[in-house]
């Protein structure tokens, strides 16, 4: 029962004697769904057709959205760029082919939601001409002019977090013992990194040769699952011909060996404590199409304007395409020759993948397979009620407790949620692939992610307005009290003012009627006193934050005036 | 209904699958008895299946839940099944139907039926039953009893009259008697070596069933369908316990090996105390839970009034149970070592 400590879990790996590494490690949880990918593993990579318009959303990678740097009716070379990185989390977006720029808008996007978002539609002439390409001497650039160049190049992970990858680069140039490269591609149905590495590992290992050369880890560890033997093979021979020291690793197939923390955890038995980043344990990770793209864009001079894209589930010609980003998901699709019964298209795997209303979004740099379903192929089940059997907790890779996750965001106590770690799921699936009573319990997490994302901003709002609602009153009072400051003084100079315009007036007429002189002395220290309280009362009124002070304050006044023009006048 | 969001790839798994599974592992237990004790076994079976789904649909139909994905889920099998097999033989048909009233209506369907009951409904039926009804609730038969099934069924359907000859002593009984100084017999060898009631190494007949229900046991096991943690801390303490009794003083406590195969221990560590829903989830929570059952157990059977302590042993500890989950919970990855927080 006792979870061994890290390290404490070694897998078998014997079988394979010319295996490098010392040992493999395994994780906790995860599942063996049928791969599917025998469908499209043996289709080569195929050059998909240029459609008639290409629609590139300028929001392609994580960070902020490219500012387009191109007018409507512009003519556009393949390659040249479109949109400029606006920040340094933020890479630049490019043409995919040649052409004019027929609009500048918001376009639907391949989101579950169909949200619109700032895109550029470009007209292909058909030419396909290039800009100039010109090779980087990245040897003899400084990392942060790499850094920059890979920007310019619009360099993103590929494995469908589409981080900018010169921002990872530079947080792991301090110091990276272990740079791995993830060829996992631990998802049923995608093949397109499996391909990849099958028709174009010798250009692979040198974009890992750049970034190793970068990075100068102790380590450069690229992992493979076992079920790609193929590909084990090509990268195993390109690795030997490079000889650079890199190792292939062949990592046990098991969904999901390619995320982040369980690839790391398999390959160097350490695991990055929650809320921590690879950086932090000196460990960084990379997909082996970025490794690919970025050797295209560093010494071939190609910005990422395609990608690898896998197509199958239900269609009749199930392949991999190297398809130009832009293109629009539904006609790259048709070229799988879907069948009648498809009833939506996936993007990514059909673990973590994405259901698309919009046939029309593109195809983006995140956009690694297509998968059109069917109810054949993803059967409805009937949803039941939860048992408590515990299966979940087993299969789950970051060893939560899903049914109590499950329980508290069907009950809406979001605020539970935190005490069994609902914000360490990583939405793999694995807790609703083996849920006897068929729960889709992955969208009752994302359901409360999102409402407590949400209560955070609510909350945030309403501490705002606190703080805007109390300063004001802090405000309000300050000047109140500042008022009644000024008003007391006034009262004050006017009693003195009285005070001097009485000994004033008895100089000035020693010689009055006694009678007169009695009701000015008689009168004078009573205004002298009035003034005096005027002055407490502001005094008073001005500590408490309240407005009492205001209706208070012009009795004062009017009072001060009545006494005011009377008294004051021979004064004056 | 179709998944509105991935993951869109499911195991091909049901719970009328892990059902029909538990129902399988009784198998081995339901045919030993049979031939060890009496067909009557398989009428009861039938009443209590037949009175189970009855009142799981009438309850649905109530309740304005629909009814058949609940009906055929399995899950009023089970508990009718383990009604069957906890209720003496050659009780009368009444007492069956009430016992699985108990278990369907009242334990599991009143507190939101399947998944939501806090109690082990065929637990509940038991102790329900053993208090309201204590003498139908003992007649255990006599073995060498032979009678033929149409006997039998005339005796459950009230047709013949229940004769006091037709029950005779358990093991557990026989034993406890003797630790009370209330038997004729004046230590437990002594008792061993007199009567035909007693078996290889525990009660006569009823060790083999016991055995059988091991077997199907460890068929759950390995089909994943229980984990090993329950059943293991249960047997383990409960055997602990025993042993030390018996070194202590083995004229009056029997040994681990006749406790161990005697009463419902089998079925309970396997079958019933396994429930996911009114027991423990967390794997060191389970290992409590087993704990907990074991004890108790073995202090009923042994000290209390009743003939056997699992019933009131697994509802004591479903009691316990959410508060074992809350405070068991495991690590989370990343969180392991140093950092590692504590639950509330």
């Amino acid at each position: 029962m006792a979870l061994p400590g890290p390290g404490g879990r070694q897998l078998p790996c014997g079988r394979k004697p010319f295996l490098m590494l010392s040992r493999l490690f395994s994780f906790q949880g995860g599942i063996h769904p049928d791969s599917h990918k025998q469908e499209s593993r043996d289709a080569p990579i195929r050059q998909a057709p240029l459609p008639e318009r290409l629609t590139i959303p300028l929001a392609q990678s994580a960070g902020k959205t490219a500012r387009p740097v191109v007018a409507v009716g512009d003519k556009v070379l393949k390659g040249e760029r479109i949109g400029a990185a606006d920040d340094w989390i933020s890479a630049s977006v490019h043409a995919s082919t040649s052409g004019r720029v027929l609009d500048i808008a918001p376009c639907p996007m391949p989101h579950p939601s169909g949200l619109a978002a700032l895109s550029v539609v470009i007209e292909p002439d058909g030419e396909e001409r290039w800009i100039e390409r010109e090779p980087v001497a990245y040897e003899k650039l400084s990392p942060e002019e790499v850094f920059r160049c890979l920007q310019e190049f619009g360099i993103v992970g590929l494995g469908g977090a589409v981080f900018p990858s010169h921002v990872k680069l530079k947080a792991a140039l301090r110091a990276t013992e272990d740079l791995i490269l993830n060829g996992a591609e631990c998802e049923p149905f995608i093949t397109c990194d499996d391909r990849l590495m099958q028709e174009r590992a010798g250009e692979i290992v040198s974009g890992i040769g750049i970034l190793a050369d970068l990075l100068q880890p102790r380590r450069v560890l690229i992992a493979i699952e076992e079920n790609k033997p193929e590909a084990i093979r090509a990268m195993r021979d390109a690795v030997q011909a490079a000889d650079k020291g890199f190792r292939v690793a062949v990592i046990p197939t098991i969904y999901p060996t390619g995320s982040l923390k369980q690839l790391i955890r398999v390959l160097t038995g350490r695991e990055i404590p929650a809320r921590q980043l690879p950086t932090d344990l000196g460990v960084q990770c990379f997909n082996i199409a970025t490794a690919f793209s970025i050797w295209r864009a560093l010494h071939h001079g190609e910005p990422l304007i395609r990608r690898v894209v896998t197509l199958t589930g239900n269609v009749a010609r199930p392949g991999n395409w190297e398809t130009a980003i832009g293109t629009p998901i539904g006609e790259l699709l048709a070229l799988a020759e879907p069948r009648d019964d498809t009833d939506g298209i996936i993007m990514g795997g059909p673990m973590m993948g994405t259901p698309l209303p919009e046939q029309k979004a593109p195809i983006i740099k995140a956009s690694n397979c297509l998968i059109a379903r069917s109810p054949a192929l993803f059967p409805p089940r009937p949803e039941m009620p939860c048992i408590r059997c515990g299966s979940c907790a087993r299969a789950c890779p970051q060893e939560l407790q899903p049914y109590e996750l499950y329980w508290w965001s069907r009950a809406r106590q979001f605020e539970r949620l935190a005490d069994y770690h609902l914000q360490d799921c990583i939405e793999c699936g694995c807790c609703a692939y083996v849920c006897p009573a068929n729960i889709p319990l992955v969208q009752y997490f994302r359901f409360a992610k999102g409402e407590i994302r949400v209560r955070a901003r609510e909350e945030k709002n309403a501490e705002q307005a606190r703080e805007r609602f109390e300063f004001r009153q802090f405000r309000e009072a300050r000047e109140k009290a500042e008022k009644a400051e000024k008003l007391a003084k006034a009262a004050a100079a006017q009693a003195a003012k009285l005070a001097e315009a009485r000994e004033k007036a008895e100089k000035t007429a020693p010689d009055a009627a006694p009678a007169s002189a009695t009701t000015t002395t008689a009168a004078s220290p009573e205004e002298a006193g009035k003034a005096a309280v005027a002055a407490a009362v502001a005094r008073a009124h001005a500590e408490p934050v309240a407005q009492e002070t205001s209706p208070a304050a012009p009795t004062q006044e009017t009072e001060a005036r009545v006494s005011g023009p009377e008294k004051a006048a021979p004064a004056s | 209904m179709n998944p509105v969001s991935s993951p869109y790839l499911h195991q091909s798994n049901s719970i009328a699958r892990v059902m029909r599974q538990v129902c399988v592992a009784l198998l081995p237990g339901i045919f030993v008895f049979i031939w060890q004790i009496g067909l009557a076994l398989l009428v009861q079976i039938l009443v209590a299946s037949v009175a189970a789904l009855v009142f799981e649909a009438l309850a649905l139909r109530l309740r304005g839940r629909p009814v058949r994905p609940f009906v055929t889920d399995g899950s009023a099998l089970v508990t009718a099944w383990l009604v069957a097999l906890t209720f003496p033989p050659l009780s009368p048909w009444w007492l069956t139907v009430t016992g699985v009233f108990l278990a369907i209506v009242i334990a599991k369907q009143v507190y939101g039926g399947l998944g939501q009951n806090p109690f082990n409904p065929a637990m509940v039926a038991f102790a329900g039953c053993i208090v309201a009804f204590p003498a139908f609730m003992s007649q255990w038969p006599s073995l060498g009893l032979s009678l033929s099934l149409a006997e039998q069924i005339e005796i459950i359907f009230g047709f013949s009259p229940r004769l006091d000859a037709l029950s005779g002593a358990t093991p557990l009984s026989a034993i406890k008697a003797t630790l009370k100084m209330e038997s004729f017999y004046a230590s437990i060898q002594e008792l061993l070596g007199s009567q035909n009631l007693f078996g290889m190494f525990a009660g006569r007949g009823w060790e083999w069933v016991s055995t059988a229900y091991l077997a199907g046991g460890l068929f759950l096991l390995y089909r994943r369908v229980i984990t090993w943690h329950v059943p293991v801390a249960f047997l383990l303490t409960l055997s602990l316990l025993a042993c030390v009794f018996w070194v202590h003083d083995p004229s009056r406590f029997a040994s681990p090996l006749f406790h161990l195969f005697s009463g419902g221990v089998m079925l309970g560590a396997f079958f019933i105390a396994t429930d996911p829903v009114s027991g423990c989830a967390t794997p060191r929570g389970k290992l409590f839970f087993g704990c907990g059952v074991g004890v108790l157990a073995y202090l009923i059977r042994v000290f209390g009034v009743f003939p056997d302590g699992i019933a009131f042993a697994v509802l004591l500890m479903n009691i316990a149970a959410p508060m074992l989950d809350r405070h068991s919970q495991p690590a989370v990855f990343g969180t392991r070592g140093a950092s590692r927080e504590e639950k509330p």
